[in-house]
């Protein structure tokens, strides 16, 4: 095991020490994955292992003294391994420098997100909250088991015991064990039905910075992902898929392809016809040599400026509604100021670092996935189902994932069952095939995050004040025909309208309307899902709202929050940090935005500059975030940094685009996204809280694109109304 | 064919298409992952290696182009600049998703090996052609910074 690859790893007191310092925290924790050979959790914690305690599924003790931890869910970036390590490790009070974390098995019974119900999954900014409760009480009970297992065996009451940093203490009778020692004792012994959970006053771990369980690996080039998967025989897969959503192969010809050195076999499956070769660039130029005809009879050939027209026709038309209060159409017909505005927002594509991939060998009996799998279960049923087997004959190992922001996260299991089916179509023999993305096939392959399209009105009385606000949005279902269908009531899917339905601005009439369209482009939910795009039109136009009733954004705002404590008091703290009432110089702006998503709280105040060319240049985004208890709050910042990274980098370049049905991008040179020159300086301010803790990594991303757009208009005057911006 | 040069201090022989992008021929024939693919286009910077010293693209650079020379990648950093910068990575926490990072650490180090005092306009110039889509940007800016404090003589 390599646990601890720094020789001189410090003890937790000498971490917490130096955490607040700038003092060198080089404690580095691995998370080990040997390929192959990676032992399975079945194998690690057989009955009669006396060598190891294993109160529950999320923990293990070794007589080393190894505490490992077993994550249910995916390490993305998100921190979601050094956030679960630190909830166990908290109520064990284990010594933080002996704990590792592994990724858990698919299996629903044990693993399933709280917050999902019999999914085993990752989503929704739900790791640290549908985990909280359950973490705390494992470490908890664990610790309680190794002190009656110490009680035991010295013949001392638990309640003259003490534990410190993975070592049980009797003080009166000068008696010490480490956890190691005590675990043949422990494993004997019940699991507690109950166990009191730590005064939050007492917390030692959680609160402070603990560093990382992955940051010294993802500083070497050792970390893995699902790319340096190699196994004996491994073969790798590209996939050439249709060029148009709905098409299909009609005919094509492999003999180019099997002609080019390395090329094993050229299959046809479902979703195209996949080269099969000895080396990634062998099944590339393979690829690059198919001769496909394809049918696209049922194809989608529309353009973005069809699906446009059509959407701004259905935002007068009658809708589904998702919220309605008071009358708001007759509010505000009857109302002395008017104000409207509508707003387009493309698809995006998630673009992680990492192209999809995935390893797959599978046999007659047995599929074995390696992925950096976002729903477990899900995928193990997919391919289950492609493979012709059981769920229970499909194990997945979960690697780090090279980003994702929701697209690993997809209930047809799309890159997985194209693997699985590349695998079959091969023979199903057993051996290993990597089915490989190149970027643009990430770029062109769909799920993308909808496009839509969002009309508003708001009425203003003779005072000022808001009275009436309709909003109607027009966009695809992210949900509709899915496992998640059933969240689907009246119409509504919840993830079309979140952030406007749940606006929390007091206006006594209020009408949310949606209308959902069908096109041939698949979606699905990225980094922040409906707030991506709602929170942009409702913090735009209450912005628009506020100048037109002669009041400052700011206060404006705080005024239609009064009985929102906590988003108040994060769009307070943001002002404040931010200066919002200092001047600046001409050319540059201020602009304000607050947000609620998943439960946690942020508003940001954007400073931006603007050329004289339109060039937007933004300097500094002050942020203020609410996420109840902060587990760790410099993974809260680092969340809140990228969050804010990655939706500038939306605001100002982001956009799939159709042309016949063709998607204009490819790769990063069409596919903007934001770089090293264009990102601000970030400030982020963690409320304190002793709420239950909320999630950190999606919300950072829905204020930025109103607070640039606001910022902008406090500049130069001009409101954009499209995304991105279009002098970006 | 064969391609003899020298891999992080190593003398190697690798038998591969000549064509074949540097990339690859690193990662599957020579065994080291550390390097990644992200664009396939020198558009993302997430293959960086070193070139006789120079940051390159390797997904752009076919294998014959390296017959000769002298390759670095993340698995062969020994330099007190590329130590300071991995030290640095971990001490402000940088890496998220850590993919792009190895490509990141790279250019970062061929940076520091010319300019070790290097100003904000320096490492947007050297770096900004290494995409993050985590953003970790202002993290590897400062991490920079401090490799370059901590090298100081």
């Amino acid at each position: 095991m390599t646990a601890n690859t720094l020789s001189a790893a410090p003890t937790r007191r000498e971490f917490l020490k130096s955490a607040g310092t700038a003092g060198a925290v080089a404690l580095t924790i691995g998370f080990e994955w040997v390929g192959a050979a990676r032992r399975s959790l079945a194998a690690a914690v057989a009955p009669g292992a006396a060598a190891t305690f294993t109160p529950n599924a999320f923990l293990q003790i070794g007589a080393d003294n190894s505490v490992t931890v077993i994550a249910k869910h995916v390490e993305m970036g998100q921190g979601a391994y050094t956030g679960i390590a630190t909830v166990v490790a908290e109520e064990l009070d284990a010594d933080w420098s002996l704990v590792r974390v592994e990724s858990a098995p698919a299996d629903v019974k044990r693993y399933a997100n709280l917050a999902f119900g019999t999914i085993q999954g990752t989503g929704g900014s739900s790791a640290m909250a549908n985990s909280w409760t359950q973490l705390r009480e494992a470490g908890g009970k664990a610790r309680a088991m190794l002190l009656a297992a110490a009680a035991k065996e010295w013949k001392v009451p638990v309640a003259d015991l003490t534990v410190e940093e993975g070592t049980v203490y009797h003080a009166g009778k000068k008696l010490k064990a480490t956890f190691g020692a005590l675990v043949a004792t422990a494993a004997t012994l019940p699991v507690p039905e109950t166990v009191q959970l730590k005064d939050p006053k007492d917390f030692k771990l959680i609160g402070r910075r603990a560093p990382r369980v992955d940051a010294a690996a993802k500083s070497d080039g050792t970390a893995q992902f699902t790319i340096d998967v190699a196994l004996p025989g491994m073969l790798v897969a590209l996939l050439q898929r249709p060029p148009l959503f709905g098409a299909t192969v009609k005919t094509f010809d492999a003999a180019p392809a099997a002609a080019i050195p390395g090329v094993v076999k050229v299959v046809q499956v479902p979703g195209g016809v996949a080269v099969v070769a000895q080396s990634f660039w062998a099944a590339k130029q393979g690829r690059d040599a198919l001769i496909i005809q394809w049918d696209d009879s049922k194809a989608e050939k529309r353009s973005t400026a069809q699906l446009l027209d059509e959407y701004r026709r259905l935002a007068d038309q009658p809708a589904a509604s998702a919220r309605k209060e008071g009358d708001a159409a007759q509010a505000i017909k009857n109302s002395a100021r008017k104000v409207s505005a509508s707003y387009e927002f493309p698809y995006l594509a998630h673009a992680p670092m990492e192209p999809l991939d995935a390893v797959v060998k599978l046999t007659a009996e047995r599929c074995e996935i390696w992925a950096g799998d976002q729903f477990q279960t899900i995928d193990q049923a997919n391919a289950a189902h492609t493979a012709g087997l059981d769920p229970q004959q499909v194990s997945i190992h979960t690697l780090y994932a090279g980003g994702s922001f929701g697209r690993r996260a997809n209930v047809g299991s799309d890159y997985i069952v194209e693997a699985v089916s590349i695998a079959k179509a091969y023979g199903a023999d057993g051996t290993p095939i990597k089915l490989q993305w190149t970027r643009e096939d990430d770029i062109r392959g769909g799920l993308y995050r909808p496009m839509y399209f969002h009309k508003l009105e708001a009425g203003l009385d003779d005072k000022g004040q808001l009275n009436g606000w309709r909003h109607v949005i027009v966009g695809q279902s992210i949900m509709a025909g899915g496992a998640f269908a059933g969240m689907i009531k009246d119409g509504v899917d919840p993830t079309s309208v979140e952030g406007a339905s749940t606006i929390a601005y007091a206006i006594p009439n209020i009408s949310v309307d949606l209308a959902t369209t069908k096109t041939g482009v698949p979606v699905l939910w990225w980094r922040v899902v409906g707030s991506s795009h709602t929170t942009y039109a409702v913090e735009a136009f209450i912005d628009e709202v506020a100048h037109a009733a002669g009041q400052d954004g700011f206060t404006f705002r705080r005024k239609l929050l009064e009985h929102q404590p906590r988003m108040k008091a994060v769009l307070e703290l943001a002002a404040e940090k931010a200066g919002w009432n200092t001047p600046l110089p001409p050319g540059k702006g201020r602009g304000i935005a607050v947000a609620e998503a998943f439960k946690t709280y942020v508003a940001q105040v954007a400073e931006v500059s603007v050329g004289k060319d339109g060039q937007v240049k933004v300097d500094r985004v002050v942020c203020a975030v609410d996420c109840g208890t902060p587990i760790n709050p410099d993974i809260i910042a680092a969340q809140m940094e990228g969050g804010i990274g990655f939706g500038l980098g939306a605001a100002l370049y982001g956009a799939i685009t159709l042309k016949d049905g063709r998607i204009e991008q490819g790769n990063f040179n069409n596919y903007r996204v934001l770089r090293m020159n264009e990102m601000p300086k970030v400030e982020v301010h963690i409320l304190p809280s002793t709420q239950p803790p909320t999630g950190v990594g999606e919300p950072g991303v829905a204020p930025l694109g109103p607070a640039v757009a606001n910022a902008i208009f406090a500049a130069t005057g001009k409101r954009n109304y499209v995304l991105p911006f279009p002098n970006a | 064919m064969t391609t003899s040069f020298v891999l992080n201090g190593n003398p190697t022989t690798l038998q591969a298409d000549p064509t074949m992008p540097l990339l690859w021929a690193i990662r599957e024939v020579a065994g080291l992952p550390g390097t990644k693919f992200g664009c396939g286009m020198a558009l993302c910077g997430a293959c960086t290696v070193h070139l006789d010293g120079k940051a390159i693209r390797s997904c752009v650079t076919p294998l014959s182009t390296v017959a000769g020379r002298k390759v670095t990648t993340i698995e062969g950093l020994v330099t007190t600049p590329a130590k300071a910068v991995q030290a640095a990575w971990v001490k402000l926490q940088v890496p998220q998703c850590g993919y792009c990072q190895s490509g990141q650490i790279m250019s970062a180090t061929a940076l520091l090996e010319t300019n070790p005092a290097p100003s904000d306009a320096d490492i947007d110039s050297a770096m900004s052609g290494n995409i993050c889509r985590c953003a970790t940007y202002t993290r590897i800016r400062a991490a920079i910074h401090a490799a370059a404090d901590s090298i100081k003589v």
